[in-house]
């Protein structure tokens, strides 16, 4: 069974994704060999759902996006695992908050997989995970110089072997 | 989000991406894709629904630390027990996002 990728997607919007190939310079082969077995790994988590921890963290950036359409916010967030469902907003105007409010583990299941670690299917979770805000301009130049770097330096200070992303 | 993906696999860190597009992730060359059938937002199913979310992540997992090859793609044999229609509306903002109000008025194609 494959999925069909357009399923949910307004049917004119599908040549915006459809048949366009790789990213400039993104062409060839990438690969890190996942390093041990998964029950000794540790685990994080990345969203691009928007989602913030309310009161200690601003949200994404959706003023300056509503004043300028083609830009999104490329910032990023450290969701810690064991944050109150409660405590988490959602700053993203592409997608409805409904279901993401009333249970963000459809984007970020942390404590799903903090059971798995219990269950000691997963070796570990990171102390934190990652959020950000999916829609981003086309050159996709903030993630490129800035947050995908920041990214992968927190990733490897947090000693992750493996790392679960969720476009939303 | 795939070309995130290969920059911090580029920096040692296997990753996998489950997306509801895995036809576009693997375009955009992602090294590992799990696809799910679900509407926008709902990577790893409904909400409350542990079950599903459960099935999603150890999929994720499976690909994440199984796969043997770049461009391994495992798509999760569920359907979303809610009517299309239904579902379709129901992932969209109830206020059109900027970008869209702005092709809906000027009709512009993609670039």
């Amino acid at each position: 069974m494959n999925v069909d990728s357009y399923r949910f997607l307004p049917r004119s919007f599908r040549p915006y994704y459809e048949g366009r190939g790789p990213f400039p310079g993104e062409e060839e082969p990438v690969w890190a060999p996942f390093p041990k077995r998964l029950s000794e790994a540790r685990i994080g988590l990345l969203t691009s759902a928007g989602l913030y921890v309310k009161g200690s963290q601003p949200g994404f950036d959706v003023e300056r996006e509503r004043a300028n359409p083609e830009w999104g916010d490329p910032g990023w967030r450290l969701i810690p695992a064991g944050v109150e469902p409660a405590d988490i907003a959602v700053a993203h105007l592409h997608i409805s908050d409904e279901d993401l409010l009333a249970d963000p583990e459809i984007a970020l299941p942390a404590r799903l997989l903090d059971q798995l670690v219990e269950e000691r299917v997963v070796g570990g979770a990171t102390a934190e995970h990652m959020s950000v805000m999916g829609y981003q301009e086309r050159s996709l130049a903030g993630w490129r110089d800035k947050t995908a770097g920041e990214l992968a330096a927190r990733l490897v200070e947090q000693r992750t072997d493996g790392l679960i992303l969720a476009p939303a | 989000m795939p070309v995130l993906a290969r920059w911090i696999e580029r920096a040692g860190i296997s990753t996998v991406v489950v997306t509801m597009m895995p036809s576009v992730a693997e375009e955009r060359r992602a090294p590992r894709v799990v696809g799910v059938e679900f509407p926008f937002g709902h990577a790893f199913g409904r909400p409350g629904d542990r079950p599903m979310q459960r099935q999603v992540l150890q999929l994720a997992l499976r690909v994440l630390a199984g796969a043997s090859r770049f461009g391994t793609r495992v798509d999760l044999d569920v359907e979303w027990p809610v009517p299309l229609r239904e579902a379709y509306r129901a992932w969209q903002p109830k206020e059109a996002s900027p970008i869209v109000k702005v092709i809906l008025e000027t009709g512009r194609r993609p670039v």
